[in-house]
């Protein structure tokens, strides 16, 4: 298939058509536009047979995307910052009805102070609501994983709400190539969604309903279960996609780790800038490594223990503050996974790329040259920082 | 790799020569990626967009410090902010004017510098003030980023019918543009 240049936002909504998505819900906020921008167009045009839902605020599109799955609908949404936060309450209800939605969540700072820039703040204050989490580096990346996600989704050992993550501007605005797949093929890999229950007044049943303290645990001990076993179909999806479609994606990929005790780990595209870093740091001599969490929820245990096992030194590069935490959320995840699995790793704690703040490659040369070494009160240095 | 960076004002279409210019060269097989300086444009003010081209995959997310090429859409911008800022010694300046040759010379001493003067040209040949495709014929002649041909699938893709218009501005942009310093 031939590569073509095409604006990642716009090729994601491609991707959705290409899934056959029945229902979109979205409001509109910086990144995110053109992604359901071009949904619209594509639905107005008739290029896309689907029911565009315009609501009145992030709450409700959520809302209404759980009602369509619900009923039974390939749903998509997609929204950035505030407007995850007002999502939020949602985010919890989509998860716990077991409800498939794929949302594409182009990741930007939180305000205040407002801005419109990337960073991975919002994504990390909602990190923990039963979603899958996918992260991608690139346009191609993120093509393939909202293909990959509605099977993943909508999977009968799964059924759970999917979240891929996306960079807001340095991956959303970016011209790049991407090579889509044919519909026959997408077709054949992600056949119509099934659902095991839906609304439907011939034959009624209530979702959500109350859950009693004699069954809320059980309940929520399902849900979990639900999201631990999907890892097995996660990767059984990926190694299916690379069948059908040549390309090879791991839930944890790593980037010349083979001789190196010394590694990077990071989410999202600012792995870009890293490899190019390790290039660099190559060529005069040093070798370093890079882990990244392609998959993010559910945590890749066993994957990043086994990629950890000659790691020396981890240097984990964030894009989020701990606000008032000890370190940033990753870290302290790593670190207390590091910990009851009796590693012993120098880990250390960079925080980059705040609200978009640039981060050159040099940067990260800077980093693995010189350790941080807490001597102030801060547990994590942040890159670039003024005082 | 090379690193081009536009300088315009908002409204002038920096951003679309830079997407231009990165779907030309995806559509000869090449890797190019192009963006704007991200944020809250306003018409007038000096907006910049950035666009790698390369043989291999870019990996690469950062803006672009250090150009190889610099495209100035709007003479007015010589002197404001500073376009030049971490242009390669030997780098190249493409820029739209009317200035002569000796006067060029003045401005940018000891530099390689491709002009034309694309505000005459979009005149003419598309009956706008806007250079922004006029200029991608100068960038091309300057720095063989790709067959001058590569454009014409893109532009037609963009522009639809006045698609031809654009094209022959840019044809005659990249006949008209003399380097100096070659």
């Amino acid at each position: 298939m031939k590569k073509v240049g095409i604006e990642v936002s716009l090729a994601i909504a491609e991707a959705a058509k290409l899934a056959r998505v029945e229902v979109v819900s979205a409001y509109p906020i910086t990144p995110q536009t053109h992604i359901v921008e071009h949904l619209a167009e594509l639905v107005a045009d008739g290029e896309l047979e689907a029911a565009y839902l315009n609501v009145e605020s992030e709450h409700s599109a959520l809302s209404a995307c759980v009602g369509a799955a619900a009923a039974g609908a390939r749903t998509f949404t997609s929204t950035s910052a505030q407007g995850l936060e007002l999502m939020h309450e949602i985010l919890f209800i989509a998860s716990s009805l077991r409800l498939p939605i794929v949302m594409v969540l182009v990741n930007r700072a939180l305000s205040a102070p407002l801005s419109i820039w990337g960073d991975h703040s919002d994504v990390m204050a909602a990190r923990d609501c039963g979603w899958i989490m996918l992260f991608c580096e690139n346009g191609q990346e993120a093509v393939d994983s909202v293909i990959m996600a509605y099977r993943i989704g909508e999977d009968r050992r799964v059924l759970l709400p999917v979240a891929v993550n996306i960079d807001g501007f340095t991956l959303s605005h970016v011209i790049e190539p991407v090579e889509f797949p044919d519909q026959e093929l997408v077709d054949s890999f992600l056949p119509p969604y099934k659902p095991l229950f839906t609304l439907n007044p011939e034959r009624p049943v209530t979702m959500g309903a109350y859950g009693m303290p004699e069954i809320y645990t059980e309940a929520k001990y399902a849900q979990e279960m639900a999201i631990l076993n999907s890892k097995a179909v996660i990767k059984e999806v990926m190694e299916e996609f690379g069948k059908v479609f040549k390309r090879n994606y791991r839930v944890v990929e790593t980037y010349n780790l083979e001789n190196s005790e010394l590694a990077f780990l990071a989410l999202g595209s600012i792995n870009e800038n890293i490899k190019t870093a390790i290039d660099i740091l190559k060529a005069k001599g040093t070798n370093v490594g890079l882990i990244s969490l392609r998959l993010y929820r559910p945590f890749p245990s066993e994957e990043l223990l086994e990629v950890l096992k000659n790691v020396k030194r981890l240097m984990v590069v964030e894009r989020a503050m701990p606000q008032g935490a000890t370190n940033s959320p990753l870290f302290n995840e790593l670190s207390a996974f590091a910990f009851h699995n009796g590693l012993n790793i120098i880990m250390e704690n960079y925080i980059a790329g705040l609200g978009g703040r640039d981060v050159d490659p040099q940067e990260f040369v800077n980093i693995a040259l010189n350790p941080f070494k807490k001597d102030g009160k801060l547990n994590y240095k942040i890159i670039g920082v003024r005082e | 790799m090379k690193e081009i960076r536009f300088h315009g004002r908002g409204g002038q279409g920096a951003v679309t020569s830079a997407e231009l210019a990165a779907q030309a060269a995806i559509s000869v097989g090449m890797y190019a990626q192009a963006f704007p300086s991200f944020g809250p444009e306003r018409r007038g003010a000096p907006v910049q967009a950035f666009l790698r081209i390369s043989e291999t995959p870019i990996r690469l997310r950062s803006k672009i410090y250090k150009p190889d090429v610099i495209v100035i859409l709007d003479s007015s911008l010589v002197n404001s902010g500073n376009p030049m800022e971490g242009l390669k010694e030997d780098g190249i300046v493409v820029l739209n004017t009317n200035l002569d040759e000796e006067s060029i010379k003045r401005l940018f001493p000891g530099r390689k510098v491709a002009y034309v003067d694309a505000l005459k040209i979009a005149k003419e040949e598309m009956g706008v003030t806007i250079t922004n495709t006029t200029m991608l014929g100068a960038l091309v002649r300057a720095s063989n980023l790709f067959p001058i041909e590569a454009l014409d699938e893109p532009v037609r893709e963009r522009f639809k019918n006045i698609a031809q218009k654009n094209i022959n501005a840019y044809m005659r942009a990249y006949r008209e543009t003399k380097i100096l310093g070659e």
